[in-house]
């Protein structure tokens, strides 16, 4: 657990992961406090928990439990989407306590591609190249379901630029429909005003 | 954690804490996050990295304002190793020269309003060979050479794939940026445009309304 951050007690953290459905994610966390009198981050803090939360694209919770100081959470996306995962301590302490921080080290793992050492227990060359392409093939089946989501976003993409191609012609439109009728318009009633002034 | 190594044991027990060495040593860890940071916002991050580690940083910011961040990467000493402003997209790479926490940090703080998601990846040292050469008494059998090729290509393939994904959701957040201003820009001109000339019209009428006296008669 290698990569950490350091953020506020009562402050929430959120990452976004954007996946494709039906994707495992795994991860580690490990959290210390800043200790005002020993001025270091403590190696373990009784009663600190993280409140785990993850989320779905259409905001609909898929987690939400509290961990001790450091855990392991995982998940698997049922929709393809944008997912925010967020960790915000469990501390009742007020937020006026200045000086206090906490060190949150995360690893996120997405799919079930990462080199699993310890799941190679080869006793002879079959077992060990059999081994390595399933890994290969988990890979290949996660490029897949990449590729698909890529596919789906790309059709978003592509019906948002023909909404603004034909709002901007509609709207085009409209308003030289507004413009020569409003330009008739004031014609006529100024013209019929100043005939009533008698005028022209 | 360490990797534990993937070929029997074979050999006298002192190769085994030198094998833990050498693959320590290597120990690969690539940590990829994609976070939100709010304007006026600075975020940091630290990773503990041994001497001689080649490490790479890239980052890319998906959405918000001009899609800009600023990014300054320090050693422990705290000399400066990167450091650029308004970067859409880098990548560096560099070999540390000690021990210690390395800290790199982004910063919105040029921003007044807008929100910018930015994806970094920090990866860190080498990934260890599918099969390694420790303890092996023949060459890799072209199986094992296959899997390895194979391997190297499906990594570059998911890291290209990376940067394609965010490069679209560059492009769809500007495209839906575009979306709603021409909606709102629309709506709006075309109230502008009624409100403007029923008023032109009605302020013409009232001129000649007010001057009962002055008006005056063609051919009278």
């Amino acid at each position: 657990l290698a990569l950490y951050f350091h953020s506020g007690e009562r402050e929430e953290k959120c990452i976004i992961e954007d996946l494709p459905s039906d994707t495992l994610v795994i991860g580690n966390y490990k959290v210390q406090r800043w200790d005002i009198h020993k001025q270091e981050f403590l190696e373990s803090a009784p009663g600190l928990g993280m409140f785990v939360t993850v989320t779905t694209p259409d905001a609909e919770v898929l987690l939400s439990k509290l961990y001790g100081p450091q855990g392991t959470f995982s998940f698997t996306s049922y929709l393809s989407g944008e997912h925010a995962i967020c960790l915000q301590s469990n501390s009742t302490r007020f937020v006026a306590f200045a000086g206090s921080k906490l060190r949150i080290h995360l690893d996120i793992r997405v799919g079930e591609h990462f080199l699993d050492e310890s799941v190679v227990q080869a006793k002879d060359k079959v077992n060990e190249v059999n081994i390595r392409l399933e890994h290969l093939i988990e890979q290949i089946h996660h490029i897949s379901k990449e590729q698909n989501y890529e596919r789906e976003r790309e059709e978003k993409f592509r019906k948002t630029s023909e909404e603004t191609n034909s709002n901007i012609l509609w709207w085009a439109i409209v308003q030289t429909v507004i413009l020569v009728s409003i330009g008739i318009w004031q014609i006529k009633s100024l013209r019929d005003f100043f005939i009533s002034k008698k005028l022209v | 954690p360490l990797p534990r190594p993937t070929m029997p044991l074979r050999g006298s027990p002192a190769v085994a804490p030198l094998l833990v060495l050498v693959l320590a040593a290597c120990a690969a860890r690539a940590s990829e996050i994609t976070f939100e940071l709010p304007d006026n916002a600075k975020q940091c991050f630290y990773e503990e990295i041994a001497q001689g580690t080649k490490c790479t940083l890239e980052f890319q910011v998906i959405t918000g304002g001009h899609y800009d961040v600023d990014c300054r990467l320090e050693d422990p000493d705290g000399t400066v190793l990167y450091k650029e402003m308004k970067k859409q997209y880098d990548s560096f790479t560099f070999t540390a020269t000690r021990n210690g926490t390395y800290k790199f940090c982004f910063s919105n703080e040029f921003s007044t309003f807008t929100h910018k998601t930015v994806y970094f990846d920090f990866q860190v040292g080498e990934d260890p060979p599918l099969f390694p050469s420790e303890n092996r008494v023949t060459a890799l059998t072209q199986m094992e050479s296959a899997c390895v090729s194979i391997h190297e290509a499906l990594k570059s393939v998911i890291d290209y794939q990376t940067h394609f994904r965010l490069r679209e959701a560059q492009g769809r957040s500007r495209a839906e940026d575009l979306n709603t201003r021409v909606a709102y820009w629309s709506i709006g001109e075309a109230i502008i445009l009624l409100v403007v000339s029923i008023g032109q019209v009605f302020l013409l009428k009232s001129f000649f309304s007010d001057k009962r006296t002055t008006t005056t008669r063609v051919g009278s």
